[in-house]
Order: structure tokens, then C-alpha cells, then sequence
């Protein structure tokens, strides 16, 4: 299969501090990868690399095949976490959504952006939710409509940070079925920040465990064994809790 | 009067229109800030005698460049880069008026606004970044978008750093022209409140663009008429009546 992302020797750092440290691995077109670490892990600033938007890093990084700087953004959909977005801005979901396709706010909404957009809300059936102003929409909600704005304009690599965060367990059951769905259909690739590695587990094809270094990288079994997890998240405190949550998961 | 009314509407337009960007990105102490920092230019202008809108507007111009740039490379936060400014332009200005004599009634046009006080020079600068403001309406997408998400403008490969200059220069040129029919004391509600009031109102960004500029437009014809008729300084009244605009949209929203 090919390549979509290939990361060699990634480092970021923040004045006297190492955000990420030597981080490498390929993700394949089609996979669904998660990435998982614990708070300050240094998952946020990898996919900040990725989105262009942390300009002094170390190492390689090319997306299809190429160096960041080459590569289109309309080839990659962005879910950020609902919880940052300005949601006093005001503005209706079907707005959001075309930015989706413009790459820019709309003064208004063309009718051929407008029957793109209702699509896109309608793969993950949000299209009631339209006109709804961004303010009144639930958390659950609004990541309907940031994940049809990331798949309005059929990206080849959807990356999601936390989209699970602040949504109850029915909308989360419910929003990895839609990336699921979509992903059979269009094939993209996924790339997925969580610090949960029970859906990892579940959902993922492969997993990335960060913690400011790379601890592992590989099928879910193998790169969330409990020695892993321990290197991992063991450190913080939280050793009383690994065990069960391994031995639940396993 | 009919200066006044020529150049209150220019200027309600220019200052309407960019106050929306400054309520939606939450930098309204940025207005007060500019305002202080004309100021100084003012005051080194009438120090030296030369018109004080060409030294008020290079001076506040840097200051603004000043404080977006703070901003970027620093951690701290706008409202401090803006607060240093703001005190260091705010500073200056008193010793340049300290050192230059029978500075009272000047001072007070400036500080307050003054319909009296709107020459033809001021008109032609106000009609002159409207023209310059018109050719930026493209820009209008960019800086909506960055205003709702910076990031995601960002990773869209918007040229977000540019657009803010950009910006911040052309509102740092509103400020300095609209001083003398509003004063520096209540710039930054001049530019703040049409916007606000729009909030209340609009369901979109375009529609809070559209409601501002017409609110700000009916308050400052109403200010002026009631400033000329009471002989009362133009920025209250103009402010007065933006403010009664205000909280009848709030109540409005409310009722809603």
C-alpha cells in the first residue's frame, strides 16, 4: 500500500524543552491510526506539525510523498476539538461547513457550495442541523458538522484530535461508526489523537504511544502492551490504575 | 454641520466596520489602546506645530505594528503587549503637552471630539481609507476566518500573520482619523459598540457586518444632530446614543 505519512527523526522544542524527541513511523493509505499519550505527551504538537501550523521543527516529515510546505490542504480534513472553538462567533453549522470547501469564511453561500455542504452533513446525518446557529448546538452536534466540514472537500488524510472529548458515550459510539463508514467508502486515511486506549484498541489499525519520545508503534496488541503503558503513563502516578484498565481492555 | 455629517458618516462606516473584527477577536482594549497611543502623536504634533494627524498617524501606526508583533513573539497576552504601549504612548503625550503652552484648548478638542473641529483635511483622510478600505473588501473572508479559528485559518494556508498587520495597521488608521469628531477618551467605544449591537442581532458574521455599519451610522447621525442642537461635545452624544442602541438590541435579544 502507499505511503501517506512518513515521520523520520521529529523533534520539536520549546525553548530549553523537548515537546517531541526523535519521534519516526509510516502510516499506509487506509489505515485508521490512533495516537495516545498522556496529558503534555506531545500528541497535539505532532498533529500542529502536520497542520503547518509549527514552523521550526527537527526531522522529516513528508505527507504524500511530500515536504509539508507542498503539500495541498485540500488533501487533508481537520476535526480540532469542539471544546476550542469560538462558539460565540456567529455563524450557522452550513457555514462552517463550506469553509470546509473555501478555505475561507463565506460572505455568502453559493448554491454549489450549499448542495456540497448538505451532502457532507447528510453522510453524518447533521443536514437537519443546517441553519442551526453554532451557539446552540450541542457538543455532540457540533462535531457532526466539524467532521462533515472536514469531509466536505474528500480529504485523503482526515486527522481528529480528541473528537471523543465532551461527547456522551451514544454520540461517541456514534461518531466512530460515521468515521468508519466514511473511511470504507472513501478509503482515507485517519489519524486520531486520544488519550482514551480502550478505543484505540477498539478502533484503531494502529497505534502510535507517545510520551514527549516514541514508546511504541504498531497493531494495538502489541504497542499498548502493559509494559508500554506503564513507560507511558506509569510515571505520572498512575500506577494503581494500569493494571485494571489493562487487564479490562485485554 | 454639514462637515460633520459628511465626515461622522464616513468615519461611523470605516469604524463600524472594522469594530466587528475587534469584538469577535475580543480586543477591544486594543481600541483604547490605539487611541492612547494617537494621543502622543497628537501631542507631539501640536508640540511642534505640524498638523497632528500626520505625526498621530505614522506614530500610531508603529505602535499597533508594535503591538501585534509583541504579541506574536512573546507569551504574553494582547491585552498586557497592548496595556505597555498604551501607558509608554500615553506617557509621552503628557510630557509633549506639559512642554508646549496654552495647550488647554487643543488638548480638550482631542480628547473629547469636537463637530467643530472636522476640517475638509480630516474628510478627505476619512474618504481616502474608505477608498483604500473598499479595495480590502476581499480581505473580508480572511479576516472572518481567522477571527472564528486562527489555527484552522492557519492550517488552510490563509496568510493569517499578513492579514493581522494588515489589520491592525488599517484600524490603527480609523482610530487617529475619528478622533476628532468622537475624542480619544471614547474611540474605542465608537468602535466597539455598533459592532456589539450587531452581535446582538445576527445570526451570521455577514449580517453583524451589515447590522454595524448601519447601526453606526444612525447613531452618529443622531449624535451629531443632537451635539449641534445642545451644543454638547459629539463623542458623548454619539456614544450616548450608540449605548441606547445597545442595550435596546440586548433587550430586544432577550425577548426574543
Amino acid at each position: 500500500m502507499a505511503i501517506v505519512l512518513e515521520i523520520t527523526n521529529l523533534s520539536v522544542r520549546f525553548a530549553d524543552f523537548f515537546a517531541l524527541q526523535e519521534v519516526g513511523f509510516t502510516v499506509e493509505s487506509g489505515e485508521f491510526v490512533a495516537i495516545v499519550g498522556p496529558n503534555g505527551a506531545g500528541k497535539s504538537t505532532l498533529l500542529r506539525v502536520l497542520l503547518n501550523l509549527v514552523p521550526n521543527y527537527q526531522g522529516q516529515v513528508n505527507l504524500f510523498g511530500r515536504p509539508l510546505a507542498q503539500v495541498s490542504p485540500d488533501w487533508l480534513g481537520y476535526v480540532p476539538q469542539f471544546k476550542t472553538m469560538d462558539r460565540r462567533f456567529p455563524a450557522q453549522a452550513i457555514e462552517l461547513v463550506t469553509t470546509g470547501l473555501s478555505r475561507i469564511w463565506p460572505w455568502k453561500v453559493d448554491s454549489g457550495s450549499q448542495q456540497k455542504a448538505y451532502a457532507a452533513l447528510q453522510q453524518v446525518g447533521a443536514e437537519h442541523l443546517a441553519k442551526r446557529a453554532i451557539a446552540t448546538l450541542s457538543g455532540g452536534e457540533l462535531q457532526r458538522v466539524c467532521l462533515a466540514r472536514s469531509i466536505v472537500r474528500e480529504p485523503r488524510l482526515i486527522m481528529l484530535d480528541e473528537p471523543a472529548t465532551g461527547i456522551d458515550t451514544v454520540g461517541e459510539s456514534d461518531m466512530y461508526n460515521l468515521l468508519e463508514a466514511y473511511q470504507a467508502k472513501s478509503g482515507a486515511t485517519l489519524l486520531m489523537i486520544t488519550h482514551d486506549w480502550h478505543a484505540a484498541t477498539h478502533h484503531a489499525d494502529k497505534v502510535l504511544l507517545l510520551n514527549r519520545r516514541q514508546i511504541s508503534y504498531g497493531s494495538p496488541q502489541d504497542a499498548l502492551n502493559e509494559q508500554n503503558l506503564r513507560t507511558a503513563f506509569g510515571h505520572i502516578g498512575h500506577e494503581h490504575r494500569l493494571k485494571s484498565r489493562y487487564d479490562n481492555n485485554v | 454641520m454639514q462637515r460633520a455629517l459628511i465626515g461622522g458618516i464616513l468615519i461611523s462606516l470605516l469604524a463600524s466596520y472594522y469594530g466587528v473584527f475587534v469584538v469577535q477577536r475580543g480586543l477591544s482594549f486594543m481600541g483604547s489602546g490605539l487611541a492612547h497611543a494617537a494621543f502622543g502623536g497628537v501631542a507631539l504634533g501640536l508640540l511642534v506645530s505640524i498638523e497632528p494627524l500626520w505625526i498621530a498617524i505614522p506614530f500610531t501606526i508603529l505602535v499597533a505594528i508594535g503591538i501585534t508583533w509583541v504579541k506574536e513573539r512573546t507569551d504574553l497576552s494582547g491585552d498586557t503587549a497592548i496595556g505597555i504601549f498604551f501607558s509608554v504612548s500615553m506617557a509621552l503625550g503628557i510630557i509633549f503637552l506639559f512642554l508646549h503652552q496654552n495647550y488647554s484648548d487643543d488638548a480638550f478638542t482631542y480628547l473629547f471630539g469636537s463637530i467643530l473641529a472636522i476640517s475638509w483635511l480630516d474628510i478627505f483622510m476619512a474618504f481616502l481609507l474608505l477608498l483604500v478600505s473598499a479595495t480590502t473588501i476581499p480581505l473580508w473572508r480572511n479576516w472572518a476566518y481567522s477571527s472564528f479559528d486562527r489555527e484552522l485559518a492557519i492550517s488552510d494556508r490563509l496568510p493569517v500573520k499578513r492579514d493581522d498587520y494588515l489589520l491592525a495597521v488599517l484600524i490603527a488608521v480609523t482610530i487617529v482619523v475619528a478622533i476628532k469628531l468622537v475624542g480619544i477618551v471614547l474611540i474605542a467605544a465608537f468602535l466597539i459598540i455598533p459592532a456589539a449591537t450587531a452581535r446582538q442581532l445576527a445570526s451570521t458574521f455577514r449580517m453583524m457586518t451589515l447590522f454595524a455599519l448601519a447601526i453606526g451610522i444612525a447613531g452618529t447621525v443622531a449624535g451629531l444632530l443632537i451635539s449641534f442642537y445642545l451644543d454638547i461635545p459629539s463623542g458623548a452624544a454619539i456614544i450616548l446614543i450608540q449605548a441606547v442602541l445597545f442595550f435596546s438590541a440586548m433587550l430586544l435579544n432577550h425577548n426574543r
